[in-house]
């Protein structure tokens, strides 16, 4: 049934509309609104988030600033360094076995997100099912859900990277000094919070298609039936 | 009787379970007329929620066809009946639906906006529905802070803010009790007389029968029986005789 119906064709003529979409504004108002009312729910998916990208903050932020530090190239911070197990020719280098560590952590926060949302998915069937008998359509519902596991995704990651940040800043002027902070590399930091940012935003994203699609495909016919 | 707003014909409904063929709908053919309050009766798993979801455009008939205001539903495609919901069927369920995150106000305007409404004109419009159904005092109140009856009344408020055609209302005082139950068909009667809605119940209760114009008795996926009321009031006594729950 691929007829285009005009967007002027009314029932004067015969003709029943399609249902024209529901902006994203009134999407994102609908999933604020379950955020927010849900909010200890929202917190505890949005955790596994916060300590994924924190843990990934903390690591590019911690080699960054070490690497600033041996660039300094001051004799008492070398000899400090190098009690530390830091090679002062070379700065360091995220060593490979971090590096699956890393993606394993990432990933298990992914399915977490993923999981989180699809039993929010069979929680809210009626739910879903009242708004499609209300008349919104599939797109509606796909987008309230990518809106909601979105921001969880965006809160967590940001909330995430400070954490990481500032734990990293803590440690190594602990270990090494007030020469930490003076020399901190602001451009290569930045650099480091955008990476984590865009890392934890695709990340969530992707973790919440699946879900969102789930949702949308729930038929009307549920909000009917009696008790689950 | 005019053109009829609904007119299903020969509508069958088969489904498979597993190897087994379940036939929640047989042959059944029914008009109801613009304005007229039908209840339709029946034990549960009699086809009576089918056939109410093949009227509200939520389900699909195996055999036969449904016109609702003129429009086969068969024929729309799942944007159109999206529409056809949104503009010409009001729903009301047993257990009010209620999107628990929301408040009242914003449950009635969310329907509102769906119509294409902009937010600020949704929600006075909304404002002056649960007005109407006597609860502009408890706008900002989620569904969890007010009573069932209240709920059941958000919930005819939502049904009513795009001015539909046809309310179709599932046990809509199931979860109630008496007092509130008779409160919310006294309602819906209302908006009937006023408004020219019609009102289609699926329902066990008793006490919707006195305000119903028809009562369309079904069984076993067929049409048992088809009651005016002016027949009805002889025929009360014995429908009570009989345990129907």
């Amino acid at each position: 049934m691929g007829a285009v119906v005009d967007k002027a064709t009314n029932v004067d003529n015969g003709q029943v509309p399609e249902q024209t979409d529901i902006s994203w504004a009134i999407a994102f108002r609908v999933s604020l609104a379950g955020v927010r009312r849900r909010f200890g729910r929202s917190m505890i998916t949005m955790t596994g988030v916060v300590l994924a990208i924190a843990f990934l903050s903390y690591m590019l932020a911690t080699e960054s600033i070490i690497n600033a530090l041996v660039n300094l190239n001051d004799d008492q911070l070398n000899t400090r360094l190098q009690q530390m197990g830091i090679n002062i020719f070379r700065g360091v280098k995220t060593e490979p076995m971090t590096l699956l560590l890393l993606g394993l952590t990432l990933l298990t926060c992914m399915v977490g997100i993923t999981n989180s949302m699809l039993m929010a998915v069979t929680e809210r069937v009626r739910e879903i099912g009242t708004l499609k008998c209300l008349g919104a359509r599939d797109e509606f519902i796909l987008k309230t859900y990518f809106i909601e596991s979105s921001l969880h995704g965006i809160c967590g990651a940001v909330i995430g990277l400070v954490l990481g940040l500032l734990v990293a800043i803590s440690v190594c002027a602990y270990n090494y000094g007030h020469q930490t902070l003076l020399s901190l590399p602001v451009l290569s930091l930045a650099g480091n919070l955008t990476v984590s940012l865009l890392i934890g935003a695709v990340m969530t994203v992707t973790a919440s298609l699946f879900p969102a699609y789930v949702a949308a495909r729930k038929q009307p016919v549920e909000a009917l039936r009696v008790e689950e | 009787m005019s053109k009829p707003i609904i007119s299903a014909r020969n509508v069958a409904k088969l489904y498979k379970k597993g190897d087994e063929e379940v036939h929640a709908l047989r042959d059944v053919s029914l008009d109801i007329a613009r304005g007229d309050y039908v209840s339709i009766m029946g034990p549960s798993g009699s086809g009576k929620s089918t056939l109410f979801n093949i009227v509200g455009g939520l389900d699909t008939p195996t055999t036969g066809e449904v016109l609702v205001d003129g429009h086969t539903l068969s024929d729309l495609n799942s944007a159109q009946l999206a529409w056809f919901r949104c503009h010409k069927i009001g729903f009301i369920f047993q257990s009010f639906n209620l999107i628990p995150t929301m408040t009242a106000l914003e449950n009635v305007a969310i329907a509102r906006t769906f119509a294409g409404v902009s937010s600020a004109d949704a929600r006075r419009d909304a404002a002056a529905v649960l007005e109407r159904v006597g609860l502009g005092h408890r706008l900002e109140h989620l569904p969890s802070q007010v009573s069932g009856g209240q709920q059941q009344r958000i919930a005819i408020a939502r049904a009513l803010v795009n001015k539909p055609l046809i309310i179709l209302a599932d046990e809509p005082t199931g979860n109630l009790d008496l007092k509130t139950g008779e409160e919310i068909i006294a309602l819906l009667n209302e908006m009937k007389r006023d408004l020219g809605i019609t009102v289609i119940t699926a329902t066990h209760d008793m006490k919707m029968l006195s305000c119903s114009d028809f009562v369309v008795k079904i069984d076993s996926g067929s049409i048992e029986s088809v009651t005016a009321k002016k027949d009805l009031k002889i025929t009360v006594g014995s429908i009570d005789g009989e345990t129907v729950m």
